[in-house]
């Protein structure tokens, strides 16, 4: 009674008649749908100021990263070709699955200071590592606990070896990079650090320290790289870093730190072994070393696609304000109302 | 309790000419107890062992959909009939399956949910339909006990067949009944059939003199017994045959004795019957038909795009699987063998050596993975935006009737949006125009017309061409009357309040006062209490005839048997006197004699003949002395008839004894007679009798327009809705009726077609059937080409304003439906202003309907009353019942109800604008938002070499449309307003882009859908770009497919919501909410799951914290992604909105840059907005502007500006 008298001014009279009038819909703003709105619409005003401030900020956003790109110092060397000696090079095939010799001696030239750390990394084309065969190829927990040694039926073909399951199993696991490059500068070894170059979360988390390689290319046929069975699988970073699938066909894996800087003009010799097989699938091989700025690796396209972004704003908000200013609304054209064009008020 | 009551035991049997006729045995008879004739109802004994033997069904009546134990298979069901939830059970069943590139979990998760929701939805619409059937088989009514002879309450559901229930008055009947007595000595009862039919009259029903004069009171049925024997439970209102077998007496049973469901004893104290059919065997309910379930045009255009979209999900498929059947292939060895694939151990579905099988395995992975461009979400989303709404449409206050206490009830909310889109509106009349109360406003008498009251009609006019100052005299006016008496609207000083006999005339004041006090069949009622007169009549316009007459100071107070009590006022002693007038004969009203009379005997022993009736039939019967007032009445009937009012001429006669004698003998030998003419026979004896009339006046009664009904048929017509009235009634009241609701005009050409041509009737004489039907259909046929040949030649005549309308009678409309001719009534229909149908028939009114639905391909809506728009309603696009009045027949069957017409204006203008544009945004934004994420499916495919790897990790996928995507979308189509209600009313030919479907026009939705492709190629290769070569962050990480699918999912979710932002007009805080939630909430959702073990979140562990948002290229990624994505469409949007706006952005403008900035452009879509109507008070005032030509300049502007647009 007191809150009805306190809303309505009417007072009593008014509550009565509301007990009446049971199924009365009760007033708010709410269901009477006349919410307080904001109701924007794109006037000029707003239409030209959004795009000069997306301008604004665009531009010197895509000037920093272009810096931040063009800051990094990166040296790629393909060399899948050039390792296979010249007599093999008609059946590459054949030459990287047979028992020859695969050693392979790299030259690399610094052409500007690099400040450590240095990354090395390889990189893969053409090389679907995304495909969803091979994507599910692997079982994360037999990767995580000995307990689950057994759970490879996700696995298959690469899921045991003589009834035995092999650890790690699966495609991945199977076929891991086993390049390996032996980095020296004006005839000093020059140390790559292994150590780190793999995502904290897989290294704790998802690779277990109690997993030690088991049965591992023991099958019929050996894949990649082998792992030494006396190291557990959180320590192997080279098969973390691989397992972490890439999503595009082009992809480049961390292999390692260079933790000195490296001045120009400095040579770099590379000695290599030219194992994995890339060449049955037509893939291509690079070694990159490479710094990174903030903004990681060198990719100017950030950079360029803000720059053009920034700029396509600068110009509609010109074209708009021209637009505006030459082409006023046009008035008195109703044609395009399409009701307008039968005004017959019987039909 | 019963004893109580005060018995009135009369016997109205006699006094009434036609209707109470005794049944006999003809052929039909002879059927019983053959085939369709074998039901025996053993009255009083319903536990009998015959009874039980029979068993028959129970009172109990179900209209739910499901029952308890059939409602989880029975919705299943439902919900797998829709093509596209059928489509994701098939792939939720193959997810099992290791051809499923995602865990079962992402597809039968959003199906799961999906699924629930909507049954839910269905639970929760048939538990309201449950509580209603308890409500009506839990009524109470009182049942006979056995063998005790006391009546005792029991609910409807637990009546048997062969018991015997009391029916007090004002109550429902529980079933079909055989009348057996009732409060009146010779069981006569009255009962309205208002569920039944949609007759608002009372019909009079009589039992059997056997059983009446037997049975008295309740202890009378102690020793009763009788068995029926009588038909099938069929569905035929108007007919029953059956037998009564009583003590060895058999007696006919006809319709006469059977009283129905639904129907509503009135007048009588109470009735006993005997249970004949119970539940669904009551011909109401075998009458009532499955309701339609009706979908919009919205939904059906939808599902076109669904199929469209099956087409592109297949198509892409196709092409993935084709490539990937040569890739796969290729790995054969040679020059691109995947050895790392282990091509040579491949099961089928990777095994280069069966490329083409694997290929096919693929299509099916494919299909599955492509889900994502049907929206799984978007029907249960539709449906739960479609409630809501309908909450909104109940809860409008505007829409609420103070004085009934309804609100707005839309009753299936599967029609909001076809509202905002309706092209036709097929109205009733009486009810829903017309309050169907009749007021006593004026009369003349001896030639001098009374009475100062202001009709609906006038006021209105007033209201449109006067100005305020007018119609606030008006009201002013009306408001002084004080206390307001129903049915009474009467206002003249010069006979109110005993005035009359000052007049001149005041002996024809009297007679005619009189008359109106005699000359009816009402009954009174005193309260005891107060003791105030009121009446119950057989029809609204009689009871005003009983109140005025008592208003006047001729209170009739008393019925009896033979007798009619009225207290008046003595002209010479000026004292109150009670008269009784000996009533002898009774000579009803129907619709052939359109008349009655009474004869009766005065105190002073005169014999009087009081006769009302139309003035056709009238002014013929008058004698040659009594035509005294003739011209002067006449004129003034034309007025009225003018003003929208119905008119009644009163006329009276002395009879002198020996005439009434050899009346009476007639009289009562035709009545008792059982020939085939007997009714002609009567018709003549009374003929006789009426004539030589002496005219004493006029009445005239106005047939109450509902308030705000002109001006809501006014908006209508400027919103360009056609309006056409469909009505029971007579020819004249309807066009009555059309005038007063402007629908009619002075200087429309009215193309009438009937068949009141002197031709057939002279043929109905001779009474050859083939030949009347013939001489009719032509009749028509060559009326309707008339009339078409006169719209065809309209327009170019001088008058451009020229407009038609049709008004066709029910008889003519039978003949104008035929297959052959209705495309031709159709086209003559279509070209008038105005169509009204009269005299129509319920089935008439539903085929008219079918005849404009399918005809002319647009939205109708018929909105009506009573039982008898059922079918109309039902038929319609959208069925709007008028809720309010007592029965409920159309409610139940309508598919919204409104409790007043004019409520009709917001509930289409506003409500069902904003659903429209609401509900079609919607879906066009669900179509985008999917294609967005399923391209980015697609393109990531290709880099894949079509694997049907998913690129995001599943539960992204599965909780796209069902949490980052969903509430924003809802929001839209429940809380955006392109324009707000007061801008709808203001510019109502904004309701036209409903009517073309401009709003989901294909242009629109393929727009959208390739807006949607713009955006998924901006993610994905923006995406894409920015990770070349994947080094990734300042620590020389690489990113893998999780960093790239949880930054692209990032983009999508972005890009869509932002979206989202430009697309609605709209921002109030529950947009706020749920946009920048549903960004929010993908963002915690990432961190929650990357949080949990990896064996449940696999590649998206940590996947937020630990590498996305420490990498300032994700951030900077996903800023230029959502601008670039949007750049397309708001320069689209910025360009539309300047140069070519919609009608809503042109009001958007209007309303932003208030009045006074761009005068011009606020004046151009004013003008526009106005639509040069034909119909409706407007271009009422119009043509009256047009006649006086006073503003001739403005039209010629107008008629260059017309002239214009046509080019």
């Amino acid at each position: 009674m007191s809150s009805n008298t306190a809303s309505s001014s009417a007072g009593s009279g008014d509550s009565s008649a509301a007990r009446k009038n049971s199924k009365r819909p009760k007033y708010s703003k709410f269901t009477q749908q006349e919410l307080p709105a904001c109701k924007p619409i794109l006037t000029p005003g707003w239409v030209i100021s959004t795009f000069l401030i997306v301008s604004v900020i665009f531009i010197p956003l895509g000037v920093i990263s272009l810096f931040a790109s063009q800051d990094v110092v990166e040296i790629v060397d393909r060399y899948d070709n050039d390792c296979i000696p010249a007599p093999a090079r008609t059946n590459k095939v054949a030459f990287i699955q047979g028992a020859a010799p695969k050693s392979c001696n790299r030259t690399l030239t610094v052409t500007k200071r690099m400040k450590q750390p240095i990354y090395v990394y390889y990189q893969l084309e053409n090389f679907y590592q995304n495909h969803r065969r091979y994507v599910k190829s692997r079982s994360d927990s037999q990767l995580r606990s000995p307990k689950f040694e057994n759970q490879i039926s996700a696995c298959k073909p690469e899921d045991d070896a003589g009834g035995k399951p092999i650890v790690p199993c699966g495609l991945i696991a199977w076929s891991l990079f086993n390049d390996t490059y032996t980095l020296s500068r004006n005839n000093t070894p020059l140390a790559v650090n292994k150590k780190g170059i793999a995502w904290k979360s897989d290294k704790e988390h998802k690779f277990g320290n109690k997993v030690f390689p088991k049965n591992f290319q023991k099958g019929n046929l050996t894949g990649g790289a082998t792992l030494n069975p006396d190291i557990p699988l959180s320590e192997q970073e080279d098969l973390i870093v691989w397992m972490r699938t890439a999503a595009l066909p082009t992809f480049r894996k961390l292999y390692g730190k260079i933790e000195t800087d490296l001045e120009n003009g400095d040579t770099i010799q590379v000695t290599l072994q030219n194992n994995y097989n890339t060449y049955s699938f037509s893939g291509k091989k690079k070694l990159v070393l490479s710094t990174t700025s903030w903004l990681g690796g060198k990719n100017d396209f950030l950079g360029i696609a803000y720059l053009t972004v920034g700029g396509i704003c600068f110009f509609l908000a010109l074209a708009f304000t021209i637009m505006y200013l030459v082409k006023p609304r046009r008035l008195g054209d109703p044609s395009y109302l399409s009701w307008n064009r039968n005004p017959g008020g019987g039909r | 309790m019963a004893g109580g009551r005060i018995r009135r035991r009369l016997n109205l049997n006699n006094i009434y000419a036609f209707t109470c006729r005794k049944s006999t045995f003809q052929e039909d008879h002879s059927q019983i107890g053959g085939p369709g004739f074998s039901r025996v109802v053993y009255c009083n004994e319903p536990n009998s062992p015959a009874a039980e033997r029979r068993s028959y069904a129970g009172n109990y009546v179900r209209s739910t959909k499901y029952s308890p134990a059939s409602f989880v298979p029975k919705s299943l069901f439902e919900q797998f009939r829709r093509v596209a939830n059928f489509y994701f059970l098939v792939t939720g069943i193959l997810s099992l399956t290791p051809l499923s590139p995602y865990g079962a979990v992402s597809a039968l998760l959003p199906l799961g949910l999906v699924i629930a929701a909507s049954m839910v939805k269905e639970g929760i619409e048939d538990w309201g339909r449950k509580r209603q059937d308890i409500e009506v088989n839990n009524r109470k009514v009182k049942v006979h006990g056995g063998d005790d002879g006391m009546f005792r309450e029991e609910e409807w559901r637990e009546l048997r067949v062969g018991d015997i229930v009391r029916v007090e008055k004002e109550e429902f009947f529980p079933a079909d009944l055989l009348l057996l007595s009732s409060s009146y000595e010779d069981s006569v009862c009255y009962v309205e059939t208002m569920n039944l039919d949609g007759e608002t009259n009372l019909k009079v029903k009589q039992g059997l003199e056997a059983t009446s004069s037997r049975l008295h009171e309740d202890f009378d049925f102690k020793e009763f017994k009788a068995v029926v024997r009588c038909e099938d439970p069929n569905a035929d209102l108007y007919t029953f045959v059956g037998t009564l077998h009583l003590e060895e007496q058999r007696l006919p049973l006809s319709v006469q004795q059977l009283l129905l469901r639904d129907s509503k004893l009135r007048n009588t104290e109470y009735v006993y019957g005997a249970v004949v059919f119970t539940g669904h065997d009551t011909k109401v309910i075998q009458n009532s038909t499955v309701p339609p379930s009706k979908r919009s045009r919205i939904e059906r255009k939808m599902d076109k795009i669904i199929y469209m979209m099956f087409g592109v999900v297949f198509l892409m498929s196709f092409i993935g699987s084709i490539i990937f059947g040569i890739v796969t292939r290729e790995d054969r060895g040679g020059k691109t063998e995947r050895w790392y694939l282990k091509p040579d151990e491949a099961e089928i579905f990777f095994d280069p050596e069966r490329a083409p099988m694997a290929a096919i395995y693929h299509f099916l992975t494919a299909v599955m993975l492509y889900s994502y461009f049907i929206p799984i979400s978007l029907y249960v989303s539709i449906e739960i935006v479609k409630v809501l709404q309908s909450i909104f449409i109940n809860s409008d206050i505007l829409m609420y009737y103070e004085e009934t206490d309804k609100p707005a009830h839309a009753r299936t909310s599967n029609l909001n949006e076809e509202l905002g889109m309706v092209d036709t509106v097929l109205s009733d009349k009486t009810g829903t125009l017309t309050c169907n109360s009749m007021e006593f406003i004026k009369c003349s008498i001896a030639g001098t017309g009374y009475g100062r009251g202001v009709t609906e009609v006038e006021r209105s006019m007033a209201m449109r061409s006067g100005g305020s100052a007018l119609a606030d005299d008006l009201n002013v006016a009306a408001d002084r009357s004080g206390p307001k008496i129903e049915g009474f609207n009467f206002q003249d000083e010069r006979v109110m309040r005993g005035n009359w006999v000052k007049q001149r005339e005041a002996s024809v004041l009297q007679k005619f006062f009189r008359l109106l006090a005699v000359c009816h069949t009402a009954i009174p009622e005193t309260d005891e209490a107060t003791g105030t007169v009121s009446y119950e009549a057989e029809s609204p316009d009689e009871a005003a005839f009983v109140v005025a007459a008592r208003e006047l100071g001729f209170e009739f107070f008393s019925r009896t048997q033979n007798g009619i009590s009225i207290r008046e006022l003595d002209l010479e002693t000026g004292k109150k006197v009670e008269r009784v007038y000996r009533l002898l004969n009774v000579l009803e009203f129907n619709s052939a004699r359109k008349r009655m009379s009474v004869i009766v005997r005065d105190e002073d022993g005169k014999l009087l003949l009081l006769s009302k009736g139309a003035d056709n039939v009238m002014f013929e019967r008058l004698a040659r002395n009594g035509r005294t007032f003739e011209e002067k009445t006449r004129e003034h009937v034309d007025e009225y008839a003018d003003a929208g009012l119905r008119t009644l001429i009163l006329a009276y006669r002395e009879v002198d004894e020996d005439e009434y004698v050899k009346f009476s003998k007639n009289f009562n030998e035709a009545k008792s007679s059982v020939t085939e003419d007997r009714e002609s026979l009567i018709d003549e004896i009374t003929d006789q009798m009426e004539r030589d009339l002496i005219l004493l006046g006029a009445t005239a009664v106005e047939d109450k327009l509902q308030n705000g009904v002109p001006d809501c048929i006014d908006k209508l017509a400027q919103a360009g809705i056609k309006i056409w009235v469909l009505t029971g009634d007579k020819m004249e009241t309807a066009i009555n009726i059309g005038f007063a609701c402007s629908l009619l005009r002075q200087e429309m050409k009215q193309i009438i077609i009937n068949l009141e041509t002197p031709q057939i009737k002279a043929l109905e004489k001779a009474g050859e059937k083939d030949v009347i039907e013939q001489a009719s259909r032509e009749s028509v046929v060559k009326q309707m080409e008339e009339g078409k040949a006169l719209i065809t030649r309209g327009p170019s005549d001088t008058d451009s304003h020229e407009a038609f309308a049709l008004i066709i009678d029910g008889k003519s409309l039978t003949y104008a439906l035929e297959d052959d001719f209705k495309q031709k009534f159709l086209d003559l229909a279509t070209g008038c202003a105005s169509v009204i149908c009269c005299r129509s028939s319920p089935k008439q009114k539903a085929l008219v309907t079918r005849l404009v639905k399918s005809g002319t391909g647009k939205t109708t809506l018929a909105i009506g009353d009573g039982a008898n728009d059922v079918g109309m309603l039902q038929e319609a696009d959208i069925g709007v019942g008028i809720s309010g009045v007592e029965g409920m027949q159309a409610v139940m069957s309508s598919d919204l109800a409104i409790a007043q017409f004019r409520y009709l204006e917001r509930l289409l203008l506003v409500h069902g604008h904003w659903c429209y544009s609401r509900i079609s945004s919607m879906i066009c934004y669900f179509f985008y938002k999917n294609i967005t994420f399923g391209v980015t499916l697609f393109l990531y495919e290709a880099y894949t070499s079509f694997s049907a790897q998913p690129a995001y990790n599943d539960w992204f996928l599965s909780l796209f449309n069902v949490f980052f995507s969903s509430l924003p979308v809802i929001a839209l189509g429940v809380f955006d307003q392109d324009v707000s209600a007061r801008f709808c009313y203001k510019f109502p030919l904004l309701y036209q882009e409903g009517v073309q479907n401009l709003l989901f026009s294909w242009k629109r939705i393929i727009g959208w859908m390739f807006n949607g492709l713009i955006s998924a190629l901006a993610i994905f290769f923006i995406c894409k770009q920015s990770q070349e070569h994947q080094l990734y962050n300042p620590n020389g990480k690489t990113a893998g497919r999780d960093i790239l699918g949880g930054t692209m999912y990032t983009c999508v979710v972005w890009v869509v919501n932002l979206q989202m932002v430009l697309a609605i007009s709209y921002f109030t805080w529950v947009q706020h909410i749920v946009i920048w939630g549903s960004v929010a909430l993908w963002y915690i959702f990432l961190m929650i799951y990357g949080a949990i073990t990896p064996t449940f979140s696999t590649d998206a562990y940590k996947v937020f914290l630990e590498a996305l948002a420490p990498a300032p290229s994700y951030w900077l990624t996903t800023l230029l992604v959502m601008i670039f994505a949007l750049v397309p469409y708001f320069v689209f949007k910025s360009v539309q909105m300047r140069y070519f706006p919609g009608y809503h952005q042109m009001i958007q403008w209007i309303r932003h840059e208030g009045q006074s900035n761009d005068p011009e452009f606020v004046e151009m879509v004013r003008q526009r907005s106005i639509k040069t109507t034909t119909v409706g008070s407007t271009a009422r005032r119009a043509a009256s502007v047009r006649r006086s030509g006073r503003f001739h300049d403005q039209l010629n502007k107008n008629t260059i500006a017309i002239s214009r647009e046509e080019k």
